[in-house]
């Protein structure tokens, strides 16, 4: 036997190639069954980042399908509504660098909430017809209006209105939500300068 | 008056960072007159003259960087860098060799990695290490101590004289005798005597370890004590730099064979062993933070010092296990970090 | 001697509690105004439950408790209130709250109140409710509504009571005040609050050592009792709850979990107090102990404040100096917030009002960069690493800051205190923490906004769905239709149920409404023989296929035949009845002459309205609109380099051809009418419409008189002028190639049918005439 094996080397080592390729090509098998992934576990992971406002500000028509189009590539960059936290949370699941907002896509803004000036309103239902979350209620010929607690401020509501009734509201700071900014910056230049002019003056 | 609205605490206590630095500066006054009364003037003119190249590069930066500079100046790290190096050099070092130091120490090792407060590595320590692996001639060259000396030590005027002309300008350097290798390194280049021969052979020995050395030594354990008892730093990593070291050298003395690493008074007492443990391990930017990584990270110094002065190819180690160190304490910290208040473990949640 | 252990960390910084320890507690006395927020506790907001301009008494509920945790607000003092609106309240963001305003009356007259003289003798839940009802929550700081933290569930069961007297922070006295002048008071609210919780096994009240005659009267307060007053060293920040627990029984309180899940309740000394006062005297909480203090101050001390004063009537009782005084504190330097002005009023959880000068609490010193020197992390009671945090903070990195258990931080502020570089470290944990609680709002809403827009999405989809499967559903009726003609039953016999079904619905409707006119009942007669020929038609095609329904359809026919006979004579009976009723009826709506004048009638209201001209007018501009808009498009299509172009080209012209031909219209009235006046032109179409009156008038008066061959032979030559006429209009059509053509022609035929059939009639009575 071992001396069949010296004097054919070559074709010794494609059996023993072909020896190692059967079990291993079996675990793989075996691997591929039993560890299957259902649906795509990444996009899942992406749409779990975004902040699911539906606006269709990055081009997509909506939050999954811009998540299945970033994990085949497209770029991070494109949420204003996320903003910069949403992409550092992105260029963190996938391992990217973290590029600043696309601004062809829009800016990143303060939160708002829709609002209709109810007096102004026609009840066309257009802009409930535009919602992407129900976030408005109305019918017919009947006053519409915003739910402030639904809404996720993704604007899609003002371009249909044919009055122009619709504003788009900051949301306003409430005892409950305030609280103290991050510090401006720790090497704080302007203090600097205040003690060394209070010294000069003394 | 308008009433401020900050957040609180509205007090804090007196304590700032400059006078943290200040505190530093005023301890290593007993050890530089240790060294100076032994050694000479050389110590004195090597931290003088790399204070002045540490402000100006100093300055530099924090201009080209366009912070301002009186704020950043006033909190005196960068003359502690330069004191802690104008030491550790040699004495009648010429001026270029302190330029190359200092300059390396702040401009690269300090501000290229952002300044004070964002060095990984002691600057202090990476521009010796610079120097020994650059100049390492200039670098192992040390005056005789005045014990082991028969004429007296080069007065003033010749140390300003070697730092501009260099060494051979000046007569009194060139004299056979005026320098002498250290007691750590006659100590490791020893293999045929006894230490307690070599001791009675070698005029560089005095009552404990080297003569000078051991005097310079207890100046800067003494500087060290102060500052514990200000509270500049707590007492854990210098103390148990010094437990591992004294450990390592108990472990290895066999009773003083020609093989002996020396005795562990000798090792405590010789080189920068106590200047290492109360002025660079205690530097808090390049150092563990919480108390068990203070420890570990001490005691890590204590024993590389022992391996890289005994068995390694340098005389003293303490920049090599000073930054070796600075290598680890991110990774000391994250493994020793304090279990909170009302948690189980001590394990940061979500690794 | 008891065991006490020790916390981590912590700091001592200056006292200054004897600039405020030396007096007596004085009462502060009425205000001008009194302020109460409806929030001065954590949980839900009170609701009022007064009105503006009414009176109330000191003591009377002003707001109740809206939901479990929350407790209600007392007036206190009589007075009217004034106003219920937004105003400035304690709180760091200088942000206003709705609270009710009260102008004391100056009498302090008491509502009914009374006391329980034994609470061991009624349940332990009516006594709950009465310290929730007197308004009473946690009066050290946080504000945490004391009837829940005593509200136990069955299976919780309390070891350990603890009375908070640490007061750690610098210059607050009120709690060693309280203690050294109302001791015996204090023990008898722990005595309440055993009984409230018991069985206890011990019972606690922890003070540090820095106040030593505060200890003395408890400890001579408590001889003889089950309680231990527990003395240890004073280190900030001992008196935060959790650390206390840690201090007197080495327990620690789980992350995110509560003393009681350790066996422990914790309650402050004054909260003791106003459960003293609200059982024994059945006070609700309306006056608590408040320090001011601060060398802005000339008088330090305490107070017996009424809730709702202002602060500046406080200062204002201490000789206040604004202009020496930096910062206005409510609270203490360590964890007090900063007010903007001091016209907020003082609240349950107010303990201090701090006043310093500048020199006594300087502002903030320019921040260093972090040298890493770990001092905060060794001050830091709860074993943070504030040095890392901070970094984390500032590169936003929350998930990193929660690994670190930065929501366990109790914001003490001890590793700013100790921050050599001065770093506002609180600032930054906080700053954080409301970001940490943001995002997890936002994600919850991303949550519940993905759900609601895939809802939508199925919506959608299931309704595209349902038209989808209605159109399969008519397109394929439409086919079987089709194919019914040779063999479909089934469909056929559905229609056939529904047209019975739609005549038994017609009959019973006929059945109620008695058949009012002659038109009605001939509408019925037509009707029901239509039915019968319909019926007789589907009879027929029955019984050519042979199908099954013949029988069914035979009854049908029979059935409508039985109708039609009754509508008939139903007609009959109805003309027979009402002789005259069917001629005048068909002479007014057969009267050409009514006809007419009503034509001409409607022309002349028309021609009021617009002239021709007018007409033109209007048409050239609304052309011109068009032709804007069209060029618009135009552009656009050019700019977008579009290929519908040409369209838009072609349409473009076609529109200024349009317009042309309006504008020589135009042209043409306005010679046509020299004058060109709106009157004037109205005035001939007018006179026209008014002569066509005239003349139909004139013919019906003539036709009346008329005899029947007159009549006769003027329609043959009316219609006659009428065929000239329309043949006339009709060549003239022919040469310009108008549209009009075809119509006419059409008219013309119709008039010559007319035409034939007047000469027949002409004829016709003149053979009966003879």
């Amino acid at each position: 036997m071992i001396e069949l094996i010296q004097q054919n080397p070559f074709i010794a080592a494609i059996g023993a190639l072909l020896l190692l390729g059967v079990p291993f090509g079996a675990l793989l098998g075996f691997a591929a069954v039993k560890f299957k992934t259902e649906g795509d576990p990444i996009a899942d992971q992406i749409e779990a980042l975004l902040p699911q406002t539906q606006c269709g500000q990055c081009s997509y028509p909506g939050c999954r399908p811009y998540a299945e189009a970033i994990a085949n590539g497209e770029a991070i960059n494109k949420c204003p509504p996320g903003g910069e936290s949403t992409i550092n949370a992105l260029a963190d699941l996938l391992d990217v660098e973290a590029v600043p907002l696309d601004a062809e896509h829009g800016e990143e803004n303060v939160k708002t909430v829709a609002f209709i000036r109810e007096a102004e309103c026609i009840g066309c239902t257009k802009c409930i017809q535009a919602c992407p979350v129900d976030a408005i209620l109305g019918a017919a010929k009947q006053m519409h209006t915003v739910i402030k607690s639904e809404c996720t401020g993704c604007d899609l509501c003002v371009e249909p209105c044919p009055v122009d009734c619709i504003d788009m509201l900051p949301i306003e700071t409430t005892l409950q939500s305030w609280s103290w900014d991050l510090p401006k910056s720790s090497e704080n230049i302007i203090a600097t300068d205040r003690t060394n002019s209070k010294e000069v003056a003394a | 008056m308008a009433l401020l609205n900050v957040t609180s605490p509205h007090t804090t206590n007196t304590m700032n960072t400059a006078r943290v630095m200040q505190l530093v500066l005023l301890a290593t006054i007993p050890g530089v007159l240790a060294l100076t009364w032994h050694f000479g003037w050389g110590t004195l003119v090597n931290i003088a003259w790399a204070s002045m190249v540490a402000i100006a590069a100093e300055s530099l930066m924090l201009y080209l960087r366009k912070r301002p500079i009186s704020f950043y100046l006033s909190d005196c790290s960068a003359l502690v860098t330069a004191v802690l190096l104008g030491i550790a050099l040699p004495p009648y070092s010429p001026w270029w060799l302190i330029f190359v130091g200092v300059g390396f120490a702040i401009i690269i090792a300090k501000h290229l990695y952002g300044g004070m407060g964002f060095n990984p590595f002691n600057p202090a320590m990476v521009g010796y290490v610079v120097l020994l692996i650059s100049y390492p001639v200039e670098m192992t060259i040390w005056a005789t101590p005045r014990e082991a000396l028969e004429l007296d030590l080069p007065s003033i005027g010749d140390a300003i004289q070697a730092l501009f002309l260099g060494r051979d300008a000046v007569a009194v350097l060139t004299v056979d005798g005026i320098t002498m290798a250290t007691p750590l390194d006659v100590l490791k280049q020893n293999n045929t005597l006894l230490v307690d021969d070599l001791w009675a052979q070698s005029p560089q020995f005095g009552r404990w370890a080297g003569a000078g050395w051991e005097w310079a030594n207890l100046g800067f354990l003494a500087g060290g004590i102060f500052l514990l008892t200000q509270r500049v730093f707590t007492w854990h990593a210098p103390i148990s730099m010094l437990i591992s070291l004294t450990i390592m050298a108990t472990l290895f003395y066999d009773g003083g064979s020609s093989n002996s690493g020396g005795s562990p008074l000798f090792h405590l007492l010789s080189g920068a062993t106590m200047l290492g443990a109360f002025f660079i391990v205690t530097d808090p930017v390049t150092s563990a933070v919480s108390v068990k990584g203070r420890i570990i990270y001490g005691a890590a110094i204590g024993i590389l010092l022992y391996l890289i002065r005994v068995w390694g190819n340098y005389p003293d180690a303490i920049a090599f296990s000073v930054l070796l160190m600075n290598f680890a304490a991110p990774l000391i910290d994250h493994y020793t970090q304090p279990r909170t208040y009302g948690h189980q473990s001590n394990r940061p949640r979500g690794e | 001697m008891r065991k006490i252990w020790d916390i981590h960390g912590g700091i001592h910084p200056a006292e200054n509690k004897t600039q405020s320890n030396q007096e007596a507690i004085t009462q502060a006395g009425i205000p001008a105004e009194l302020i109460f927020p409806l929030s001065q506790h954590i949980g839900a907001p009170a609701s009022p439950v007064v009105s503006v301009g009414q009176h109330i008494l000191k003591g009377e509920k002003i707001a109740e408790a809206k939901g479990f945790v929350s407790v209600p607000v007392h007036a206190s003092t009589s007075g009217e209130v004034i106003a219920i609106e937004n105003h400035f309240i304690a709180h760091p963001s200088g942000m206003t709250a709705p609270c009710i305003i009260i102008r004391p009356d100056g009498k302090d007259q008491w509502i009914e109140h009374q006391g329980i003289s034994d609470y061991t003798t009624i349940e332990k839940t009516e006594l709950l409710n009465r310290i929730r009802d007197a308004g009473i929550a946690g009066m050290g700081g946080a504000g945490f509504p004391s009837a829940v933290k005593l509200n136990l569930r069955d299976d919780q069961i309390i070891e350990t009571l603890i009375i908070n007297g640490t007061e750690c922070e610098p210059y607050i006295t009120s709690d060693d005040r309280l203690m050294r002048e109302r001791a015996e008071e204090i023990i008898e609210g722990v005595k309440i609050l055993q009984h409230l919780i018991s069985p206890v096994k011990e019972t606690l009240i922890g003070i540090e050592d820095n106040k030593p005659e505060a200890i003395a009267a408890m400890k001579a307060a408590a001889a003889g009792t089950t309680i231990d007053v527990v003395v240890f060293p004073t280190k900030y920040p001992s008196g935060g709850e959790k650390q206390l627990i840690q201090i007197l029984t080495g327990k620690e309180v789980p992350s995110g979990g509560l003393p009681a899940q350790v066996g422990i309740v914790c309650q402050n000394i004054g909260t003791t107090y106003a459960v003293y006062r609200a059982v024994q005297y059945g006070e609700p909480l309306i006056s608590r102990i408040t320090t001011v203090t601060g060398s802005a101050c000339e008088r330090q001390s305490n107070f017996e404040v009424l809730l709702g004063t202002p602060i500046h009537y406080l200062l204002n009782l201490c000789g206040y100096q604004a202009e020496r005084c930096s910062r206005l504190v409510m609270g203490g330097p360590m964890m007090g917030f900063s007010l903007e002005s001091a016209d907020v009023p003082v609240v349950k959880t107010t303990n201090c009002v701090l006043a310093p000068t500048p020199n006594e609490l300087p502002p903030p010193a320019p921040v260093q960069a972090c040298i890493r020197c770990g001092m905060c992390a060794e001050a830091c009671p709860v074993s943070l690493l504030p040095q890392q945090m901070y970094w984390f903070a500032r590169a936003k990195e929350y998930d990193k800051l929660e690994g670190h258990n930065l929501m366990d931080c109790i914001e003490c502020g001890a590793c700013s205190y100790a921050c050599p570089s001065n770093i506002p470290l609180v600032q930054y944990y906080r700053a954080s923490k409301a970001e940490i609680r943001q995002q997890k709002l936002d994600a919850e809403k991303a949550e519940h906004s993905k759900a609601r827009f895939e809802a939508r999405q199925a919506r959608i989809e299931r309704q595209e769905a349902e038209k989808e499967a209605k159109r399969a559903a008519r397109k394929a009726a439409a086919e079987a239709k089709a194919a019914a003609g040779s063999d479909n039953q089934e469909s056929k016999q559905d229609a056939v149920q529904a047209a019975i079904e739609r005549a038994k619905a017609k009959r019973a409707g006929g059945a109620t409404a008695t058949p009012q006119s002659k038109t009605d009942l001939e509408k019925a007669v037509t009707a029901a023989e239509k039915r019968l020929a319909t019926a007789r038609e589907k009879l027929q095609q029955a019984e050519e296929q042979g199908a099954d329904t013949v029988p069914a359809f035979k009854t049908g026919v029979e059935k409508s035949e039985n109708k039609l006979a009754k509508v008939k004579a139903a007609l009959d009976d109805f003309i027979a009845n009402n002789p005259q009723a069917s001629t005048p009826a068909a002479s007014t709506t057969n009267d050409p002459a009514q006809l007419a004048i009503e034509r001409a009638q409607q022309k002349r209201a028309g021609a009021a309205t617009q002239s021709p001209l007018e007409k033109v007018e209007q048409q050239i501009t609304s052309l011109k609109t068009r032709i804007d808009k069209a060029q618009a498009k135009l552009a656009e299509a050019r700019a977008e380099n579009s290929d519908k172009l040409e369209i838009f080209e072609t349409s473009v012209q076609k529109l200024q051809e349009k317009l042309a031909e309006a504008e020589q219209q135009k042209q043409q009235l306005q010679t046509e009418s020299p004058t060109s006046n709106k009157i004037e032109t109205n005035d001939p179409a007018k006179q026209a419409a008014d002569d066509i009156i005239a003349r139909a008038l004139a013919k019906r008066e003539a036709a009346s008189k008329m005899t029947d061959l007159e009549r006769l032979q003027n329609a043959v030559n009316s219609i006659e002028t009428r065929i000239a006429k329309t043949k006339e209009k009709l060549t003239v059509a022919e040469q310009e190639g108008s549209d009009t053509i075809d119509i006419l022609t059409e008219s013309v035929k119709k008039l010559e049918v007319k035409l034939v059939e007047a000469k027949q009639a002409l004829s016709d009575y003149e053979d009966q005439q003879g």
